[in-house]
């Protein structure tokens, strides 16, 4: 549908652009009108799977303590976005970068930076729970360990207490030391929050984790992500526009690889500025 | 779902297509592959089975009286039917040729008197044949096994006993103080024996091991001596050049260079499947290089025995002599055969079964658990370590297992870098420092070989051939064994996902 490839990032070329999307101004708006500093900041991020170009020019807020969903089509490149943001694409052969992904002010692809220092504080949460085939415990145990922790009543204490920050606690403590594998899928990809959640890291990315879940799971998911909320910065790609209008606080439409509108979530659904969005969310493509 | 068509869902039976009965023949053909395969090795297994276990059971003695007089005493071992019953004379000559008849084999033992083992006799020349309960079967300490009837027990020309019960009573207080506590005593003890022939034989006491009245034993004294003797062979040292006595070095030396092998090989070639499988980028180097481990494993073993000799032994082996051991040249102390080296040949073999096992069990690990790792920081080394390698265990075990079966039916390359008929010291002893890798070591299947093909008497060792055969097979199937439930029990513990 489009007569040109985007040269340009489309917000620069439409009139009115929303001053979110691209650069320009300090705070972002909450919805509630009040100031919310920035988490995470894109700038002009392109990203490229050999000659294909999947990402074009992408500038975007991330705010702080808030819950950012990332819509769009199949193929749109949220989750390569949302994976730019903690650089598993690094893990992708024959991958190209250009632009900035600043996490707290600091350049993420910075050569002195540790990446894995960087997974540690950007935890990640996938489509497909995919725990350690060992036990509840170790699973959740495993990132404390890699990074140094060893005392036996340390990790206790944080296998607990990420269990019971991903509401697991309840229904695993008397099992903990039974394979992860034997949990239902919903109970899985919470222990893969807690597992998330035990290296104890500022943002958490959530690459679409309920769409493998019955509608039970996901809305304690939901539930938690809204828990979360007050002490992490999240991000989630969903393809369900239900999921990102209830749990999500902004909500960035990408559609074929370009950020074309980020809203506060409920402005988004009543008033989108872009006729693209409003198409989308009514269900008119996509 | 409902169809419009039904017809659509049920193919007219009538009109078959030409290739559902060509499947049909295919089926059977592959089933019966599968059929023949399954008979071959069950039979194979039921041979050695049966005969392996049948070689120490204690066979009844007879006397076999012959048409011309004489008699024979000894355990009918076998009977076959003959064509020719004189094969070396015509029919003029009065031979009976061109006949069906039966023959038997009859084992004779006293080896030291016939000069052979066993004889054949024809059916037709025997007038009788019975049991008779008062032979006795003496095993010696050379010569092999002795047959005759007792007389009487003699210390230095004077008579200490004639009964039996006597001799046995004797030989049981003996074995009791302890093997051979016979240099104290004054005159020489001998016992008198009388053979099928009607002459005396005197055998020193000393020469003898154990004597038995088979024809007077009951079942379950059969079965006694039947497990002694069995375990006897397990747990003694050959004697009479391998001919007699037990086997142990040999199953010794055989499990402890498949151990040796298996903590080479297996560190080894992990990490040169977790190289090419995670590192390496994947290309026509890499490409090149698996082809070239696949091809590896199928060069014949006696070249790595040949590389083995000339690598390990010589160039290793003569390295280290003449670095650590130079007083003691030109005596090589490393500079030859040995366990160490024969272990690292076998290893080097089974290296590429290794690789390519472990490569498939990487490459089972799904991706998403080493994202799940990498995505909490930890590092691709700790991703393969903790996560990985784990996960890839049931793969390497399996790879393992390959490997051991495959070293312990190997010979051929151990023949040259180490493997001895005869080793005078185990490897491995209570003298420091306790494992010798230095040492020439006895192996199962040279033993096989050595028994079957190198004895003196060929008939007299077959039957420790197929004793010696299954304690090999058997010792294969429990190392065998003891690895696939390890890998299932790994298997259990870390069974995919299912959700």
């Amino acid at each position: 549908m489009q007569q040109a490839p985007f040269e340009e990032p489309l917000a620069a070329r439409l009139p009115g652009s929303p001053a979110l999307a691209k650069g320009g101004g300090g705070k972002l708006p909450d919805s509630g009108g009040e100031e919310v500093p920035d988490k995470v900041e894109l700038r002009g991020l392109s990203l490229w799977y050999g000659t294909k170009r999947a990402l074009h020019d992408i500038s975007m807020r991330i705010p702080r303590n808030r819950i950012t969903a990332l819509i769009g089509p199949s193929g749109c490149g949220k989750s390569t976005l949302l994976r730019c943001i903690n650089r598993m694409n690094d893990l992708v052969e024959d991958v190209r970068i250009e632009g900035e992904v600043l996490l707290e002010g600091e350049d993420i692809h910075d050569p002195d930076l540790d990446v894995n220092a960087l997974r540690a504080r950007v935890g990640m949460v996938f489509q497909k729970s995919n725990p350690f085939p060992k036990s509840v415990y170790e699973n959740v145990a495993y990132g404390p360990r890699i990074h140094g922790a060893r005392k036996r009543a340390v990790l206790d204490e944080i296998v607990e207490r990420s269990l019971k920050g991903a509401a697991l606690w309840e229904e695993v403590k008397d099992r903990l030391h039974e394979s992860a594998l034997r949990l239902s899928g919903g109970q899985q990809q919470r222990l893969c929050i807690a597992r998330a959640l035990a290296v104890e890291p500022e943002v958490i990315l959530f690459d679409e984790p309920c769409s493998a879940l019955d509608p039970v799971a996901t809305g304690k998911i939901e539930d938690l992500m809204r828990e979360l909320r007050s002490e992490y910065t999240m991000v989630i790609v969903t393809h369900n526009m239900q999921q990102a209008s209830r749990v999500s606080d902004f909500t960035a439409f990408l559609y074929m690889g370009t950020l074309v509108e980020h809203s506060p979530t409920r402005e988004l659904f009543t008033r989108p500025r872009e006729a693209r969005t409003e198409d989308y969310i009514s269900g008119r493509f996509g | 779902m409902r169809n419009s068509d039904p017809g659509r869902l049920r193919p007219d039976r009538r009109r078959k297509r030409s290739g559902d009965r060509l499947g049909a023949v295919f089926i059977r053909l592959s089933a019966g592959a599968m059929a023949v395969n399954l008979l071959m090795v069950l039979g194979l297994l039921v041979l050695i089975g049966v005969k392996g276990l049948g070689v120490f059971w204690p066979r009844s003695l007879v006397e076999i009286r012959l048409k011309d007089g004489s008699r024979i005493w000894g355990a009918v071992v076998e009977r076959e039917t003959v064509r020719d019953i004189d094969p070396g004379r015509t029919e003029e000559e009065g031979g009976r040729n061109g006949r069906r008849g039966f023959r038997i084999r009859v084992r004779v033992a006293n080896r030291d008197l016939e000069g052979e083992e066993f004889l054949w006799v024809p059916e037709e020349e025997i007038a009788g044949i019975r049991v008779r309960e008062d032979l006795v079967r003496v095993e010696r300490a050379e010569w092999g096994d002795f047959l005759g009837r007792f007389l009487r027990l003699e210390a230095g020309g004077k008579k200490v006993t004639d009964s039996w019960g006597g001799f046995r009573k004797a030989l049981d207080a003996r074995d009791s103080v302890g093997p051979r506590t016979d240099e104290g005593r004054k005159e020489a003890w001998k016992a008198v024996f009388e053979v099928a022939g009607g002459e005396t034989v005197e055998i020193p006491w000393e020469g003898i091991l154990d004597a038995i009245r088979p024809n007077r034993m009951g079942f379950l004294e059969k079965c006694g001596f039947y497990g002694n003797r069995f375990f006897d062979f397990l747990v003694s040292e050959p004697r009479s050049s391998n001919t007699e006595g037990g086997i142990f070095p040999a199953i010794f030396g055989t499990v402890l260079m498949v151990f040796l092998m298996t903590i080479f090989v297996t560190p080894f070639g992990v990490l040169a499947a977790i190289y090419l499988r995670e590192y390496a980028k994947d290309g026509p180097f890499v490409r090149i290089l698996r082809i070239a481990i696949n091809n590896l494993a199928g060069v014949p073993s006696i070249v790595f025995g040949i590389f083995g000799l000339g690598f390990f032994v010589y160039t290793l082996g003569g390295r280290i002599d003449s670095l650590f051991f130079p007083d003691r040249l030109p005596e090589p102390t490393f500079g030859t055969g040995g366990i160490l080296w024969a272990s690292l040949t076998l290893a080097l073999l089974t290296v590429p079964v290794v690789i390519v096992a472990t490569e498939e069990g990487l490459a089972a690990v799904p991706k998403s658990v080493r994202h799940g790792s990498l995505a909490l920081g930890a590092t691709k080394l700790e991703t393969i370590w903790n996560v990985v390698l784990p996960g890839a265990a049931p793969g390497i075990l399996t790879g393992v297992i390959l490997a051991i079966s495959r070293a312990a039916g190997e010979v051929a390359p151990l023949m040259i870098v180490g493997m001895v008929k005869m080793a005078p010291d185990l490897p491995l002893d209570g003298e420091f420092p306790f494992l010798h890798p230095e040492r020439k070591f006895m192996h199962l299947g040279f033993h096989i070989f050595d028994l079957g093909f190198q004895s003196p008497d060929v008939e007299a060792t077959k039957p420790l051939v197929y004793a010696t055969t299954l304690v090999l097979v058997v010792l294969v199937l429990v190392m065998n064994l003891g690895a696939i439930a390890l890998r299932n029990r790994l298997r259990k513990r870390n069974a995919t996902s299912s959700v």
